[in-house]
């Protein structure tokens, strides 16, 4: 019951959960590569890694703050909030494009910040805050832009979002640093485990006198920060800056989050489970898309799968019980 | 922590300043000093025509708050209504164009609304799993799936006896006035007078409780998803009809004006507190300033950066004065 006696628990169970995903994974790799010819090239996969970067930054803050009991669905309103934040700092109110780019990421901070402070300090619930700062996030993007889109950047500004390096997509490998910090931070860090003991029993972790509230605050802070380099990502690929942008992004990265293994109650999860449900999604898309499926089809395929993984995870889980 | 929610609706009774100060009269005074306010600015606001289309292009929120805050009330929440009500409009149009009987092309939404919402209400009831996951999956899956049937395309040609909105009762009073006022009296009398109707609140309050005293929290909270599902099928039935055409995508947001009335109507997203009462007040209240914006010269963009501001208000607002009460109570 307590944070101590589950945490030895969890990492077997999630271990166990991330073996069967890496096996359907390759299974539906192979499968793939067999029903279209064009699926297993060098080109198209290291194009997937590039399309998923922007979902895998908001998907490994997220795992923190699902591990910790919490949501946050506020992320696709700040994707939206911080392109605007970027776009209209640059072109109407005159910033150099460098200081645009660390005003946007300063932004996304703050709205996750602000989300942060709502949940710990006022006790707002995590669910509702964030919806309601997703209206108002979204809101302000719409209000400041009056739907009016920004093109037209330099062209050093697109290097991150259609650039290569060796061969590598820019972003693809700053979601590479990304994992590898966030999974040292949950996995080695006294910050990490926090977020566990946090998910495991609160009031537990609170006796414990570990920085309950510090913690949390830190984990939507990141939410916030990663959705605000997500569009800086987003905006250099597609070339323009619009309200919409990062519409249903949450949908993704919470559906990854799940698929990966980490408990919707929070208390267990891993990043590298988080890594291969984002993978799998991005698959999923991509073989959906490769297989002449419109779009919004696979919008509805991926709600499938939330529900879906929820409902297996927690069958098991009873099992387990 | 919210056992003391229960005691609240006699204690209000008893005291004329608690009853003076409710969230409903609030609203009442709030949608009556904003006519008021808007009104001295710009006298067009108070034209007869305007005030009544307020409350005809918005009659549909306020029903489907109906259902929304009953969820809430439990403590759960339901992210899904928006995309459902589009879905259940675009079925019952394409029902009316296809040559339906008009009955049919009524009950039809009611219907697979009551089952949308029942099949959820099962999930999260039995099957434990959170509301919030549960109707974000089923948002994507009814979105998705409406756009990539539709395509996007509208449905024109619709048969004028579709149109339930026309019709007027005693010629005067217009069909979604009248299903507003009534569904909202009806819902407030039985959450009030009737034994199931306590239950919701007890389920709320405190679900330990109310098994113990013999409510069953699960049937209760399918009960609440399935009439849920019946409001969002009225709900899409007057938005399907109010317009010559029903476009395949619903207001954006919609799903948030619908909880943003319930919210600022006084239900309690910790459960067990609210009425249906405050939650229509509210979405006339919402309605009033998303049309006052435009006769005060404010660009309608920021209609949602309000309302989001607006419900974290109504939240902060209403957690700080959980808390006051409860130290209240403990003194």
């Amino acid at each position: 019951m307590s944070a101590v006696a589950s945490s030895p628990r969890a990492p077997r169970i999630a271990v166990r959960h991330e073996i069967i995903l890496a096996a359907i994974l390759i299974v539906a790799l192979i499968g793939l590569g067999f029903a279209n010819d064009r699926f297993l090239t060098l080109d198209n996969l290291l194009n997937q890694g590039r399309l998923m970067t922007e979902i895998g930054l908001i998907a490994l803050p997220m795992t923190f703050v699902i591990i910790t009991g919490g949501i946050d669905v506020s992320v696709g309103a700040i994707v939206g909030l911080c392109a605007i934040a970027l776009g209209y700092s640059w072109k109407n109110l005159g910033f150099p494009l460098p200081l645009a780019i660390v005003f946007s990421l300063g932004v996304g901070a703050a709205a996750g910040f602000a989300n942060g402070f709502v949940i710990t300090r006022i006790k707002v619930p995590a669910i509702i805050t964030t919806i309601a700062t997703l209206t108002l996030f979204r809101g302000l993007a719409e209000g400041i832009s009056q739907a009016h889109s920004v093109r037209g950047y330099p062209e050093w500004f697109y290097f991150l979002g259609q650039g290569d390096v060796f061969g590598v997509p820019t972003q693809l490998l700053i979601l590479l640093i990304a994992i590898v910090a966030f999974g040292v931070a949950l996995d080695r860090t006294s910050f990490g485990r926090t977020l566990y003991a946090i998910g495991s029993n609160e009031t537990a972790a609170r006796f414990s006198a570990l920085p309950v509230d510090r913690v949390k605050l830190a984990a939507y802070t990141l939410s916030g920060l990663t959705s605000g380099l997500s569009a800086f990502v987003l905006v250099s690929r597609v070339t323009t800056t619009r309200s919409d942008m990062g519409m249903g992004y949450e949908l993704d990265a919470i559906a990854a989050v799940v698929l990966g293994g980490t408990s919707i109650f929070g208390g267990s999860g891993t990043i590298w489970g988080t890594v291969i449900g984002l993978v799998m999604i991005q698959l999923l898309k991509n073989g959906l898309a490769l297989t002449g499926v419109k779009g919004d089809a696979t919008i509805m395929v991926i709600g499938i799968v939330l529900i879906a993984s929820v409902l297996i995870a927690s069958s098991l889980q009873r099992r387990r019980e | 922590m919210s056992a003391i929610a229960l005691p609240r609706s006699p204690a209000a009774r008893g005291s004329l300043w608690r009853r003076v100060s409710s969230q409903e009269t609030l609203l009442a005074v709030a949608i009556v000093g904003l006519a008021v306010f808007v009104g001295l600015t710009n006298p067009r606001f108070l034209a007869a025509n305007n005030l009544a289309d307020i409350l005809l292009g918005n009659a549909y929120i306020a029903v489907a708050a109906i259902g929304m805050s009953m969820v809430i009330i439990t403590g759960n929440i339901d992210i899904s209504v928006g995309a459902l009500i589009g879905v259940l409009a675009t079925v019952s149009g394409s029902l009316a164009v296809a040559g339906a009987p008009i009955v049919v092309t009524w009950l039809a939404p009611l219907v697979i609304g009551v089952a949308v919402m029942g099949l959820q209400g099962v999930i999260v009831a039995y099957l434990g799993i959170p509301a919030i996951v549960v109707t974000l999956g089923m948002l994507s899956i009814l979105r998705g799936g409406l756009i990539s049937v539709t395509g996007g395309k509208w449905i024109t040609d619709l048969p004028d006896a579709f149109h339930l909105a026309d019709i007027e009762i005693f010629g005067v009073i217009p069909m979604p006035v009248a299903i507003m006022v009534g569904a909202t009296i009806l819902a407030a009398a039985w959450m009030r007078w009737w034994p199931q109707g306590r239950a919701i609140y007890a389920t709320g309050g405190n679900a330990e409780a109310a098994r113990l005293s013999g409510v069953s929290p699960r049937h209760t909270l399918v009960l609440v998803f399935v009439l849920h599902g019946f409001f969002a099928g009225v709900a899409a039935l007057l938005f399907a009809t109010q317009l010559r055409v029903i476009q395949s995508t619903t207001p954006s947001g919609l799903e948030f004006t619908i909880i943003t009335a319930s919210v600022v109507g006084g239900v309690s997203i910790l459960g067990g507190v609210g009425t249906v009462v405050g939650s229509t007040l509210a979405a006339i209240l919402i309605a009033e300033i998303t049309s006052a914006l435009v006769f005060i010269n404010v660009s309608p963009f920021w209609t949602h950066a309000l309302q989001g501001a607006l419900i974290l208000a109504t939240v902060i607002a209403d957690i700080e004065r959980r808390r006051r009460r409860l130290a209240g109570d403990v003194r």
